[in-house]
């Protein structure tokens, strides 16, 4: 019911980008934001949802969900993800273009929004791979990617063939304005790597992955950004030393910005010293001091987003040695409680993270929600902060069980989720 | 769960052998002094001993070995047990089965213990976390890892030509410590049995980032590396990594780091020259050293059957409970 009328009274409304704090009512006529604080003319209320205690927020976006669908639905599909993430608090997922067949296509990029649509939960951006085939060779037809609904382009993880080959995809891209989504990684200095290099691969024997991987990676494209001038974000960093050279270029006026994914904020490479396939991550957790580094990077805003880098996976996928084992975890459950944590550790301003979910992914894809304004797409997030939930098998919505966060307490909980206006999730109430 | 945990059970007795590393001095010297008694067994006429009669040992072989699977088949026949040897390409359990599949499969005909020799590094772990409460894992290489067993036939070895006490010894691994699954087995087996001085010796590209934390110290030339050494351990250089960004040639480094008659000068004379073997003549050694009077190459061999014995009847012995992972 599309034209429903809801008031969402009493709420603590927080929108970042508006700087509002403070408690508020909430109209919603025709799925748009209606008003804010007096009804308007006229406005009767279908639905009355009761925030009083809650905190509503604009609807999370997650700027990196690997959903598996197209070609991996054996790990998730687009229904399940898109009902996990609404069941988070996440309305807008971005899927990054490494499904099985690659999105460099318009027929790809219809084939997703028509199986979101029928999900009916969380919206899906995309983004349309930088070279065909993500071969890293040949430009892809980034123009009709666009047209077709990309919201960016990207080679995912995939190397690119040459310098030469990045510049011109660069300035492709920068053509049709056109943000680009890099991957900092020199794949020839990672090479088989699969943690990274330092105590732990040493004590392991793991292949490792240098610093180096991604500090290379990141000077080299942030010369072709300057030297193009196309839009460049840089996608889940791990590193300080990364963090302070993007932060050095944004000083510079290079339009530059990046994000850290969740579990680098909360994990190191010493957690897989007992060959946990849980903590296999590619990019891979770093040192402790990388790990502080990327949280005063997100603090001082050179990281202006924060994303679950959601991997759902099947169990066999981390049922192998070390190595064998598929890396990353699955997110989206977790997103939302994981930043709230921030605040606790950190006694930030709750505003300033939920920035990083919502206004910060917002801006870097150019998309226009994320925050509360009158005449937006009504995308909201109501939860409960005071109450906490543990992550375990039973709680997690997505398909994928896979987490390093098992057993962990998680603060927050969602009542409810609104997109363009519709109740896409309901929790219980406790 | 710890490492530890994993490999000992709880009334401190042996239960998986992965590592060295996590182990304790008592286990260490419990392994060196059981094999010291099963090296008399190794020289009789008769070489049996009746203790694992009626158990069942699987050698998993993901990855080709001579030498090692030899000496663990031998041990386990010494001991009277029923011996398989599996031998998988690395590769074939990529195309289908899965490595937990394979391992149930042999489970279900009843194994007491597995041998595995895989090339990635956690397979041991990996295994030991999901075998049956009274099935036994013994690591026979993993990766980079660990190869614990040859580690501490290395270091019966020493103690055979050298002496219990490991606190006098200066010992020198030479080479390439960062692809050596043995050299990490053989640093943490030697710093549990308090050896004085650990040395490794090797250029930047053969020595992993931060490998002081495991307690070495750290040389680039060869004859500074070997001044006073008791004990000089030389580790294979694989021939593909002579010709790449490694190492720039076999010239050079035989030059810098072959061990020569004049390099072992610089040591005590009455230095113990080891080697894991297979030897690459001419590359980490002259022949002159490999056969000369202080090698004790075929002697690591030998004592590769004894040690290979008393690992595997310590993690066999009679259970008085059926305890499982700790």
């Amino acid at each position: 019911m599309p034209e429903a009328n809801i008031k969402i009274s009493a709420g603590r409304l927080i929108d970042p980008r508006k700087q509002i704090d403070d408690l508020l009512d909430l109209y919603i006529a025709d799925g748009r934001i209606a008003a804010i604080g007096a009804a308007p003319d006229g406005f009767s209320a279908d639905i009355e949802l009761d925030a009083s205690g809650l905190v509503v927020i604009p609807g999370l976006i997650d700027l990196c969900a690997r959903l598996r669908e197209p070609g991996q639905e054996h790990k998730a599909s687009i229904d399940s993800e898109c009902q996990a993430a609404a069941a988070g608090g996440i309305t807008t997922l971005c899927c990054p273009p490494d499904t099985d067949p690659v999105i460099d296509t318009p027929a790809v990029v219809e084939l997703i929004r028509h199986r979101t649509q029928q999900a009916g939960a969380a919206r899906v951006v995309t983004l349309g791979a930088l070279t065909r085939g993500l071969r890293g060779e040949q430009l892809s037809e980034m123009a009709a990617l666009q047209q077709a609904g990309c919201v960016g382009v990207s080679n995912a993880l995939k190397p690119l063939a040459s310098t030469l080959v990045e510049r011109r995809a660069f300035e492709y891209a920068a053509t049709f304005g056109l943000t680009v989504f890099l991957y900092a990684d020199d794949a020839a200095l990672s090479a088989n790597g699969c943690i990274h290099e330092g105590q732990l691969s040493t004590r392991l024997g793991l292949p490792g992955i240098p610093q180096a991987a991604e500090t290379v990676a990141v000077a080299r494209d942030l010369a072709l950004i300057q030297q193009t001038g196309v839009r460049a974000h840089f996608c889940r960093l791990t590193t300080q030393h990364a963090v302070r050279m993007v932060a050095r270029a944004q000083f510079d006026g290079v339009p530059v910005s990046a994000d850290v994914a969740i579990p680098h904020l909360y994990l190191s490479e010493l957690d897989t010293i007992e060959f946990g396939a849980d903590y296999h991550f590619i990019p891979p957790l770093r040192t402790q001091e990388d790990r502080e580094g990327l949280r005063k990077g997100l603090i001082s805003g050179t990281l202006s987003a924060l994303c679950s880098d959601h991997q759902p996976h099947e169990p066999d996928a981390k049922l192998a040695p070390f190595p064998a084992t598929e890396p990353g975890a699955s997110g989206l459950d977790s997103l939302l409680s994981l930043t709230l944590k921030l605040v606790e550790e950190h006694q930030n301003l709750l505003p300033d993270a939920i920035a990083r979910v919502t206004s910060g992914p917002a801006r870097i894809l150019n998309i226009p929600y994320g925050d509360l304004a009158v005449g937006r797409a009504a995308d909201i997030c109501i939860f409960a902060p005071d109450e906490s939930w543990r992550l375990d098998e039973a709680s997690m919505n997505s398909q994928g069980k896979n987490t390093p966060f098992r057993g962990w307490e998680m603060p927050g909980r969602v009542r409810y989720t609104l997109r363009d206006g519709q109740i896409i999730f309901t929790g219980e109430t406790s | 769960m710890s490492v530890s945990n994993l490999q000992i059970r709880k009334d401190g007795r042996l239960r998986h052998f992965l590592s060295t590393e996590g182990l304790n001095r008592g286990l260490l010297t419990e392994i060196l002094d059981t094999a010291e008694s099963f090296a008399g067994v190794t020289e009789q006429s008769v070489k049996k001993v009746p203790l694992l009669r009626g158990k069942t040992i699987v050698n998993l072989f993901f990855e080709a070995s001579t030498r090692t699977r030899t000496t663990f088949e031998l041990a386990a026949k010494r001991l009277s047990a029923d011996v398989l040897n599996i031998n998988i390409g690395a590769s074939a359990t990529v195309k289908g089965e899965t490595l937990l599949d394979t391992l149930r499969n042999l489970q279900a005909m009843h194994v007491d213990m597995f041998v595995v020799r895989h090339a990635d590094s956690g397979t041991a772990h990996f295994i030991a976390r999901h075998v049956l409460p009274h099935v036994s894992v013994i690591n026979a290489g993993d990766g980079r890892h660990a190869h614990p067993t040859q580690a501490m036939l290395d270091m019966f070895t020493i103690r055979r030509e050298k002496g219990a006490d490991f606190g006098r010894l200066s010992v020198a691994i030479v080479g390439d410590i960062a692809n050596s699954r043995v050299a990490r087995s053989q640093i943490h087996a030697l710093n549990l049995l308090n050896t004085g001085d650990v040395r490794i010796i090797a250029p930047r590209t053969l020595i992993p980032s931060h490998i002081e934390s495991l307690g070495v110290r750290v040389f680039h030339d060869l004859r500074e590396g070997l001044r006073d050494a008791d004990v000089v351990i030389m580790l294979r250089l694989q021939r593909e990594r002579m010709k790449g960004t490694v190492i720039p040639s076999e010239h050079e480094y035989y030059q810098l780091y072959g061990l020569t008659e004049e390099k072992l000068s610089m040591a005590r004379p009455d230095i113990t020259v080891m080697h894991p073997g297979p030897i690459n003549r001419g590359v980490e050694m002259d022949s002159q050293v490999a056969d000369g009077p202080r090698s004790v190459i075929l002697q690591q061999v030998t004592y590769g059957i004894a040690v290979r014995m008393a690992v595997m009847s310590m993690a066999m012995q009679q259970k008085h409970s059926q305890d499982g992972d700790a």
